[in-house]
């Protein structure tokens, strides 16, 4: 069974119900994509399915053939996401065990909506949870991710 | 939004607190040194070195610090990182006195050794809010010790004296001349050891005091960072254990041949915590676990409900406990009170509900053992391992990961997942992951013990209060491990904690305790007995409050007028958020104070209520926790308590019906999501206290100051959390 996981075409041997999570982080090693409660209640599993994003627990493997599925892993090596690095210039994590869901709806959310409210935050983010309590900087980040992901203004001359 | 205040604060008040604050901490530290103890032999640091080279020419001064002719820099922690920052913060304390950049260096969670145990108590333990605390003094004497060390070197290369030498940015220089730290360290490792140590002076400092970007940010934004769940090793095995429905229950069969008959697996075990299905993945091992068809016996007779132990704790609470405090003669001044309130109030079991569920990976052979986890309590982790292996606990190799959240809970006085997983390995030839479905660790216990407690308070003529008392009735969480002995007499002092040594003064006051056995296993919650006192003691002030026809923070300064420390707190909290005037939107406003971990905080919540729906708005927190080493992780510490604290308040509800818990997931066990998260914002009291914790600080006080809002706002009095069970309920008593 093969499907595209960060832009490699890659092949498994397992059974299609097999959930994607259990396939990623078993088969593939690919373990920055967590487990965190398996019935899409808490979005640690959150990953990219062609784009879009996806809860990796109840998500079957049957569900990501032939298809793009990407992961932390392949977001950006260098840390250069803008979403990355809004995360570090503010110092979100703690624990740091939600932020690759976290992360990855994030990025979700300002490829859709590069501008969002507070409400859009509430209800794209509603889903991951984070028992160590970094919500408030995850809204400032994701401020700040869009202001870096924005074209940079024309250079103005000094005044 | 939510550093600018806490930024403010520390680039106000930092400078400040360490000019006051670590000058009586250096002194402290210097002295220790011209008395003539040899650092190294302080604890037996240098004999404890635990790695062996992995470089050429490493010069590793005591068991903190290794610096390779590379000029890689390690430091090495007896800590556990669970997102509260002592990756960061630990190395800083070093970095400042070594004089190097801290990004530039490695960080490395230590093996199990003495030379890590903790200065406040014989273990190897993260907890009680007391990594920085606790290892401030011998941090920094560990990267003032390297430093000296380094700089006598050079002096002998250049034969010129050390007078003439400083250290900066990882080099030894003259002025016109520099060796880099990696060229000195095969000299180095020659110096003598210095028989005193000059400690930078505060007022020097570049690091400490200052925001400094978390060095495991990097590992954690991209998926690096390993966690215990991540382990692999060739040829692992995925394990998922059958455990009781119920507590006090066992066994009693299961189809092994069903679960070897599902596709990868590989093996069915029997231990004594239940049935183990062995896999090669993880699903695997799950659909085996489904294929077992436990079966268990039935609860017995005295298994716990949740309803019954009410009652039980209810009768309990009207007859004499053992005394934990007794001030004047409160039964005496009750009968003179000119007004008295009765009121009763509860709180529930909770669960930890760490992100990461539990799982411990190990390899068990003839004579060694590796265990990864990411535990809190490494010492006692190994020792039950090599008594359960028949090795000795230098055979056991216990490799720290990062923590996905631990709040207690990984760190088990009774080690029990690594226990566990110890037991499955023995004898298996490979290692084995053992790993807790999110309803396995809901269900599994080692709860935060659920409390009842009876106040009674009587008013004076004036309104003042005049007389306190109040028994507590709950499991100790501290009775049968190896802290038993920090324990009192009969009783268990984090049980009391916030209530027996509460700062009011109240003329005549009384606390009891109870303390009954269960089956329902107990332990540490952030916070611990804070996590119950915070909301009781702060809720029936409140009730005397309004009963005296007084302000909460108004009384609250008449009762603190001898605690300058606590009035500065609970001012600063007022003052921030605005107390007296009108909250902007129809909000309502709360105040809670409360000390534990050697620090104080007040904080006020702004909020309404329509109908049953609470919406917390805003959250003002005052902090004097002494001199601070990194501000923002403080000011995380401050917003992520306040969410821990949260959850539990609105939502945290573990209930029983005969032994069996009936929560599973975060589906009937809610925890705070982003959409109802408040605006927290945190304010540092520039202080000369000692440096006091901060993990578990902000806890205690957020449901209290939500409720006494609630009240504000309705006249409804929620003496029973969680507050929507409490509101929806008609449990709360309370007469006058």
């Amino acid at each position: 069974l093969s499907l595209i996981v960060n832009g490699n075409s890659v092949q498994v041997e397992a059974a299609p119900e097999m959930p994607l999570l259990w396939v990623l982080r078993d088969l593939l090693g690919l373990t920055g994509t967590k487990f965190g409660c398996g019935m899409a209640l808490c979005g640690a599993c959150t990953v990219h399915l062609d784009g879009q994003p996806i809860r990796a627990c109840v998500t079957p493997l049957s569900a990501a053939l032939g298809r793009r599925v990407d992961t932390i892993e392949g977001l950006s090596a260098e840390m250069r996401h803008p979403v990355q690095r809004a995360w570090l210039e503010l110092d979100v994590v703690q624990c740091g065990y939600c932020q690759s869901g976290q992360i990855m709806s994030a990025v979700a959310l300002l490829a859709q909506n590069p501008h969002p409210s507070d409400e859009d935050i509430d209800a794209a983010m509603a889903g991951n949870i984070c028992r160590c309590g970094t919500y408030q900087r995850i809204r400032a980040a994701i401020k700040r991710a869009a202001e870096l992901a924005a074209p940079a203004p024309p250079a103005e001359s000094p005044s | 939004v939510s550093d600018a205040p806490a930024a403010h604060a520390a680039a106000t008040a930092g400078r400040r607190q360490f000019l006051v604050g670590v000058t009586v901490i250096g002194t402290a530290v210097g002295a220790a040194l011209v008395f003539g103890v040899p650092l190294a032999e302080r604890r037996g640091a240098q004999r404890a070195v635990p790695q062996p080279p992995a470089t050429p020419s490493p010069f590793t001064p005591n068991a903190f610090v290794r610096i390779a002719a590379d000029d890689t820099i390690t430091i090495i922690l007896g800590k556990a990182e669970m997102g509260q920052g002592i990756y960061t913060s630990l190395p800083m304390i070093v970095a400042e006195e070594l004089a190097v950049d801290p990004h530039r260096m490695r960080v490395e969670f230590a093996p199990v050794d003495r030379a890590y145990y903790s200065p406040l108590f014989p273990m190897q333990f993260t907890g009680g809010s007391s990594s920085v605390r606790a290892s401030f003094d011998e941090l920094r004497a560990a990267g003032a010790l390297a430093r000296t060390m380094l700089v006598a070197a050079a002096a002998r290369r250049w034969q010129i004296p050390v007078e003439r030498l400083r250290a900066e940015s990882g080099c030894v220089t003259d002025g016109a001349r520099r060796l880099r730290y990696g060229e000195l360290v095969a000299d180095a490792a020659l110096s003598a050891r210095p028989r005193e140590l000059a400690l930078k002076s505060p007022e020097n400092f570049t690091l400490l005091g200052k925001k400094l970007q978390r060095l495991d940010g990097p590992l954690k934004v991209s998926g690096r960072a390993q966690f215990g769940i991540d382990v692999r090793q060739p040829q692992m095995l995925f394990a998922m254990v059958a455990r009781p429905a119920a507590f006090g229950t066992r066994v009693q069969s299961f189809d092994a041949a069903a679960a070897r008959a599902v596709p990868g697996v590989v093996e069915v075990k029997q231990i004594p915590s239940g049935v183990a299905v062995l896999a090669t993945n993880s699903w695997a091992a799950k659909r085996g676990r489904e294929a077992l068809h436990a079966r268990f016996g039935e609860a017995p007779a005295d298994a716990v409900s949740s309803d019954l132990l009410r009652l039980e704790y209810r009768r309990l609470a009207a007859t004499p406990g053992e005394v934990a405090r007794e001030v004047g003669d409160a039964a005496r001044a009750l009968g003179e009170a000119k007004h008295v309130l009765t009121a009763e109030y509860e709180v529930p079991y909770l669960a930890h509900a760490c992100m990461e569920p539990l799982n411990c990976t190990v390899h068990a052979r003839a004579d060694r053992c590796d265990i990864w986890v990411g535990s809190q309590f490494q010492s006692e982790d190994r020792r039950r391992a090599a008594a359960i292996l028949g090795l000795h606990p230098e055979q056991v190799a216990l490799h720290t990961t990062f923590l996905g959240g631990g709040f207690g809970r990984r760190g088990n006085p009774q080690s029990d997942f690594v226990v566990e997983a110890v037991q499955l390995a023995k004898g298996l030839g490979r290692p084995v992951q053992v790993l807790w479905t999110r309803e396995d660790d809901m269900r599994g216990g080692w709860y935060r013990p659920f409390f009842l407690s009876r106040l009674q308070g009587g008013l004076d003529a004036h309104g003042m209060p005049l007389a306190w008392r109040h028994t507590i009735v709950g499991q100790s969480v501290l009775s049968g491990t190896v802290f038993e002995s920090a324990m009192k007499k009969t009783f268990d002092p984090t049980s009391v904690e916030g209530a027996a040594d509460m700062p009011y003064a109240i003329p005549h006051l009384k606390v009891e305790i109870h303390e009954p056995v269960n089956a329902v296993p107990v332990q540490f919650w952030r916070s611990v007995g804070h996590s119950h006192t915070g909301f009781v003691v702060n809720g029936f002030l409140d009730e005397l409050a309004a009963a005296g026809r007084k302000d909460p923070v108004a009384l609250r300064r008449m009762l603190l007028a001898d605690r300058p420390r606590h009035l500065g707190v609970l001012n600063l909290a007022a003052e921030k958020a605005g107390w007296g005037t009108a909250a902007p939107g129809g909000r309502a406003r709360g105040i809670a104070l409360q000390e534990s971990f050697g620090s104080v905080v007040a904080q006020v919540a702004e909020v309404t209520v329509s109908g049953d729906a609470i919406q917390v708005h805003r959250v003002v927190c005052a902090v004097d926790c002494g001199a601070v080493i990194n501000p923002d992780h403080v000011a995380a510490q401050i917003e992520g308590g306040v969410v821990f604290g949260l959850s539990a308040a609105l939502h945290g509800n573990i209930t029983l019906s005969r032994g069996r818990v009936e929560q599973s997931n975060f589906n009937d066990y809610p925890v705070l999501r982003m959409n109802e998260m408040p605006q927290v914002e945190t304010y540092l009291v520039a202080s000369d206290a000692p440096m006091g914790g901060v993990g578990e600080i902000a806890v205690p006080c957020i449901a209290p100051a939500v409720c006494n809002a609630i009240y504000a706002a309705t006249g409804k009095r929620v003496r029973r959390l969680p507050v929507t069970a409490s509101l929806m309920s008609s449990g709360s008593r309370a007469s006058s």
